[in-house]
């Protein structure tokens, strides 16, 4: 009997994988609730973690492309040190180019997101609230969405030309969609127990939208709002990478054509650097107005 | 038995949901007139109707047929003149407790400086005179409750409409919560129309007890609670009634287990 059982359990090595695979799923809870309690940590000890991390993510890069030149690997112009990087980011600084690419990049962000977000809310609020109006916009958006927005910026120059125009609306484009769907679902999870609360204090419908729906609406339009901010630095690049004269997308293509590497790298780190401090801002934002789920 | 004119009269209203494309009754034939003053408690088992009644009356749901008049008007929707205080603690969240009881009177375009003594006094009879500055989610179920009640009452309207409020809370609350409101009412004079499925509650709050049918609601039978003002839960007349109330109740709780 036994000597039967021992084959049949080695036969049954892909359910022991499965078996594996399940165990760490069902620790899946488990490492969520340990980092969500994550915030517990001390702050000084959050911090110096958050720090330790950049400073060994830097000093492996150190490492490695130290290495590449002392054992003469492959050229190390493919993988300047994170010193060549940040001389390159200094001196495009100290020659004013820098910020002139930073700042067009950020201007289109700020006009293209921002259409995006007034759009989304604009269309959005109104077909969260009114099922009309959400019979008549929804079926457009559905249609659309699943382009990919990289699918139709060719589109949008061939119809606005090359220029501002295309690399505008192209952001609008890409952030619009996420920021209304999340609009209108933060619309629709309202409890209706609230607008009724509301009416029954002699709210009119100018007052009940102020003062109930979009406060109660607030959190996941901030949460819509903070993914927009995230794709339109995303798609930006892409979008300078095109016909643009200016912009970090325009530095990164740029150093491609010249085969400067570390202009490369460090357009594309003054790239990451502004979107996480446009989204430390939101968050910074979001802690304050929503400062009513965290009192105390 | 009705001790002054009629505040809310509920003229043959009936009720039917579309239900897989049928018209299903939930309600048929109310007539119900509630007096100036009263506090009158609606009893019945689950499914009757209860709800879909106050709900008609806050104006949160038309009827299929007949009226509610208000002051011998018909009712158009919601409206500030009928506080709603709901089962489940519609506190808006992201306003404080005070900024919660002072709603109704910031929608009125009150002056500040007087919704802070509205506030103040409302807190207080509540006895939740130092907890204005908190949000909700900083507040127990007990707690949550007497801030509803506080925001329904700072609104001064002469009907509250209460479905089921304690009938969440724990045992011990939940008495508290009943010896606070039947204090209040001594001094506030509101027409009150609340819905429990607590007898005990019923006789000990209510002028008047009405006993529904099974669904689809009717009314069965209306009790006039002829007890002192302040009551006493172990009086022999008040557990008179008590028993007298159960049993009718229980005819129709069995009907529904048929
Ligand atoms: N929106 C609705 N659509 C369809 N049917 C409904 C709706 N609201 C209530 N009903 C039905 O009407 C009947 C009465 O419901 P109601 O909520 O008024 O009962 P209730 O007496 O308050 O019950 P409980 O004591 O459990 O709260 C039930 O059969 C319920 O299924
Ligand atoms: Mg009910």
């Amino acid at each position: 009997m036994l000597a039967e059982t021992q084959p049949r359990r080695l036969e049954s090595a892909p359910g022991v994988a499965n078996l594996a695979v399940g165990s760490f799923v069902s620790s899946v809870p488990e490492l969520m609730e340990w980092g969500l309690r994550g915030s517990a940590l001390p702050r000084r000890r959050a911090l110096t973690l958050r720090l330790g991390s950049v400073l060994v993510f830097l000093g492996l890069w150190c490492l490695v492309s130290g290495l590449v030149v002392l054992l003469e690997l492959f050229n190390p112009i493919f993988l300047p040190g994170p010193w060549m990087v940040i001389g390159a980011v200094i001196e495009l600084g100290a020659k004013g180019q820098l910020w002139v690419h930073i700042a067009s990049t950020l201007e289109r962000v700020a006009v293209g997101f921002g259409t995006g977000a007034v759009l989304a809310l604009g269309l959005g609020l109104p077909a969260g609230y009114f099922r009309a109006v959400r019979n008549l916009v929804e079926p457009v958006v559905e249609l659309l969405r699943p382009i990919p927005p990289l699918a139709v910026l060719p589109l949008f120059i061939v119809w606005v030309g090359i220029g501002e125009g295309s690399k505008i609306g192209f952001i609008t484009y890409a952030t619009f969609f996420p920021m209304f769907l999340t609009t209108v679902h933060a619309v629709r999870q309202i409890d209706p127990l609230l607008l009724r609360a509301a009416q029954s204090l002699g709210a009119r419908p100018t007052q009940l939208f102020r003062r109930v729906i979009l406060p109660a609406a607030l959190p996941e339009i901030l949460t819509g709002v903070r993914l927009g901010v995230a794709l339109s630095f995303f798609v930006i690049v892409i979008s300078e990478f095109i016909g643009a004269e200016h912009g970090l997308g325009f530095l990164i293509n740029d150093g491609r054509n010249f085969f400067l590497v570390p202009q490369m790298l460090g357009a594309a780190i003054v790239l990451g650097l502004l979107g996480w401090s446009g989204n430390e801002a939101l968050r910074l934002l979001e802690r304050r107005l929503l400062r009513w789920q965290h009192p105390g | 038995m009705i001790p002054g004119p009629a505040k809310i009269h509920i003229q043959r209203v009936s009720k039917a949901f579309a239900v897989d494309g049928r018209q299903a009754p939930a309600l048929v034939d109310i007539e119900l007139e509630v007096a100036e003053r009263e506090f009158l408690c609606i009893l019945g088992p689950s499914g009757c109707g209860k709800s879909t009644l106050l709900n008609i009356v806050a104006g949160f749901v038309q009827p299929t047929g007949g009226t509610v008049l208000v002051d011998g008007q018909p009712i158009a929707g919601p409206g500030a003149d009928r506080g709603v205080v709901f089962q489940e603690y519609v506190l808006f969240p992201w306003l404080t407790v005070a900024g919660n009881v002072e709603f109704g009177l910031a929608l009125k375009g009150v002056p500040s400086a007087e919704r802070r003594r509205t506030v103040t006094r409302y807190l207080d009879l509540v006895g939740l005179g130092g907890h204005a500055a908190k949000f909700p989610v900083q507040l127990s179920g007990g707690m949550k409750q007497r801030v509803a009640i506080a925001r329904a009452l700072a609104n001064s309207p002469a009907i509250i409409l209460m479905d089921e409020p304690f009938g969440a809370l724990d045992a011990q609350t939940r008495e508290v919560l009943q010896d606070e409101l039947s204090r209040i009412q001594r001094v506030e004079h509101k027409t009150i129309v609340f819905v429990t499925h607590s007898i005990r509650e019923a006789v000990y709050l209510a002028d008047r007890v009405v006993v529904m049918t099974s669904a689809p609601g009717r009314i069965k039978q209306v009790f006039p609670i002829k007890l002192p003002e302040i009551r006493d839960r172990f009086a022999p007349d008040f557990t008179q009634y008590e028993s007298e109330i159960t049993r009718v109740v229980k005819e129709e709780v069995a009907k529904v287990h048929e």
